[in-house]
């Protein structure tokens, strides 16, 4: 990589400004900007359907005295939870099949499929799964060819899971693929060649190389699983509502904007925590024995 | 140890068969003529793209949604452009705050991005307006075009813009004649896929674009009422179109193999 500059520009340049500065100006002006002022409206006050520029604790008090916050609050957190614990142990065998036993080639294409469903439509991907969910819906109609059913699975947290997993599944399949692609694979042949059995080679040798790769992967899905409201408001009945349907309520139906953001720093507090203690477990160095 | 390895490909493949369920029976029940999509599917039919067709609220909510994700990825791909080039070429104090900045937004939750947006629009006066959405997902989808844009670099060998100078091009003249030309299929790449993203985006949509709906915005409102099968045909056709443009660009990233400048 060179940093040289050319030798007839030593003088003061515009150049390197003009590629530094655009995300810059861009991000603190509409990235920064609208979460700092985000933190600044929890304090604010809502008069006659006004907001009031003040700083007042009133929100916090609000919020965090009732209890159906704290109920919102951990559902939401256990279901992510769930979904994080769920998702990661069901993409793995998938991963591992993906990295390990299958040809370059049959991985690459794996990889681009399961890329796509990221990048189209969410919302259209849950309004199916209600359908196929329903009552009298496809899995339904095909158990009772069988016999079996109905079962209700809308309004469940099965329901809700199933609307994360359609959202977080491709993404950790991906993420672990990547993490078990670049383990060395003479060490793991090393530890075959060494007599160790091939499911204790997952757990002593696989998982602690990949461990990095697969608590990102698990990161990412707390985080999407977490921040989503489609899953749980459609699939999952609502009922209690979880923290990102309790600020559309508060700021669709209540225009109360400032509780909403202390719901919001509140997520953004948990998030924040919780990505700390996952970095610093997933980069923490192994004991030495 | 044979049945455990296609064990695993079974098992891979029924993961892959629950990923592209609702893919495909969203196109499926698209052309079913029951009110409430089951099976056994009931007779085929266009009456769902027939009503989508002749709803003028669905043609006003596409050349919504057309615009802004032409915009979107316009901005999107120059910002990243630029901040890719930054990362490649210069070392300065505070870069890692500099990266975190450009790549934390798609970290963050989108229903807070979206409360945050609506208040700091409606603070400086620009909420309701279909370049809020513009602006907002310009700063959601530049970290992808950054990727895009930095791996591509990664490939181009150090020393071509240094010869491109010591042949007595500016730099300005090596950016355009040199850098820009061999990072075009990740520039066209990055454009589609921001494009698709923008496309899709609809809880920050949803919050800060009062009257001016696009396309995901007016599925989300449909669905509130209740089940219709017109979101299949809806859905169906959001899927094409996203589904092209994030192929369209994956093929464009997959290029880079074929061509070495």
């Amino acid at each position: 990589m060179s940093t040289d500059q050319p030798v007839h520009r030593r003088r003061f340049s515009g150049y390197p400004l003009t590629w530094r500065l655009p995300i810059i100006f861009w991000q603190i002006l509409f990235f920064v900007g609208p979460l700092l002022f985000m933190v600044a409206m929890s304090f604010f006050l809502v008069k006659n359907y006004r907001m009031v520029e003040a700083f007042e604790f009133k929100n916090w008090e609000k919020m965090l005295t009732r209890g159906y916050f704290w109920d919102s609050y951990f559902l939401t957190l256990i279901l992510a939870t769930l979904s994080t614990i769920v998702t990661s142990l069901l993409a793995f065998p998938a991963a591992f099949a993906l990295a390990f036993k299958v040809s370059p080639s049959v991985r690459r294409w794996a990889i681009f499929l399961l890329v796509i469903p990221f990048f189209t439509s969410y919302l259209v991907r849950i309004f199916s799964w209600y359908v196929i969910l329903a009552e009298s819906g496809v899995i339904n109609a095909m158990l009772a060819t069988i016999g079996l059913g109905p079962y209700t699975m809308l309004n469940t947290k099965f329901g809700t899971l199933v609307g994360y997993m359609t959202l977080t599944l491709p993404l950790v399949m991906v993420l672990q693929t990547f993490a078990l692609s670049n383990i060395d694979r003479n060490l793991v042949q090393a530890a075959h060649n060494l007599g160790c059995s091939p499911w204790r080679a997952v757990y002593t040798v696989i998982v602690p190389l990949a461990k990095t790769g697969l608590i990102v992967a698990a990161l990412f899905c707390f985080i999407l699983s977490f921040g989503d409201f489609v899953s749980p408001y459609y699939l999952g009945g609502s009922k209690p509502p979880t923290l990102p349907i309790l600020i559309i309520d508060t700021t669709k139906s209540g225009q109360q904007w400032p509780r909403a953001a202390v719901v919001a720093v509140m997520m953004m507090v948990t998030l924040i925590t919780i990505a700390f203690a996952a970095l610093s477990l997933a980069y923490r160095k192994r004991a030495s024995r | 140890m044979n049945w455990l390895s296609w064990g695993l490909r079974g098992y891979t493949l029924l993961l892959f068969v629950f990923v592209f369920a609702p893919i495909f029976f969203s196109v499926i029940f698209s052309f079913n003529s029951a009110r409430f999509p089951t099976i056994p599917l009931e007779s085929f039919t266009f009456h769902w793209y027939q009503t989508i067709w002749s709803d003028p609220d669905v043609w006003t909510a596409v050349r919504n949604s057309v615009v802004v994700s032409f915009c979107t990825s316009i901005i999107a791909t120059f910002l990243g452009f630029c901040t890719a080039y930054t990362d490649y070429r210069y070392n300065f104090r505070f870069k890692g705050a500099y990266l975190a900045l450009v790549l934390l937004p798609p970290t963050i939750p989108l229903i807070i991005m979206a409360l945050a947006m609506l208040a700091w629009f409606s603070k400086i006066g620009a909420s309701g307006q279909l370049w809020s959405i513009i602006i907002a997902h310009s700063v959601l989808t530049a970290p992808f075009a950054m990727a895009i844009c930095r791996l591509r670099l990664n490939q181009m060998d150090g020393d071509l813009e240094a010869a491109a100078w010591n042949l007595g091009a500016s730099e300005w003249r090596s950016m355009r004649e040199v850098i820009v030309p061999f990072c075009k299929p990740a520039i066209v790449s990055s454009l589609f896929l921001t494009a698709a993203v923008s496309f899709d985006e609809f809880a920050i949509s949803w919050f800060v674009s009062g009257l001016n709906k696009t396309v995901p915005v007016l599925i989300l409102e449909i669905v509130q009422g209740n089940i219709d099968p017109q979101v299949n045909a809806i859905g169906t056709f959001v899927f094409l179109v996203s589904m092209t443009l994030v192929i369209i660009a994956q093929l464009f990233f997959t290029l880079r193999h074929s061509k070495v400048l």
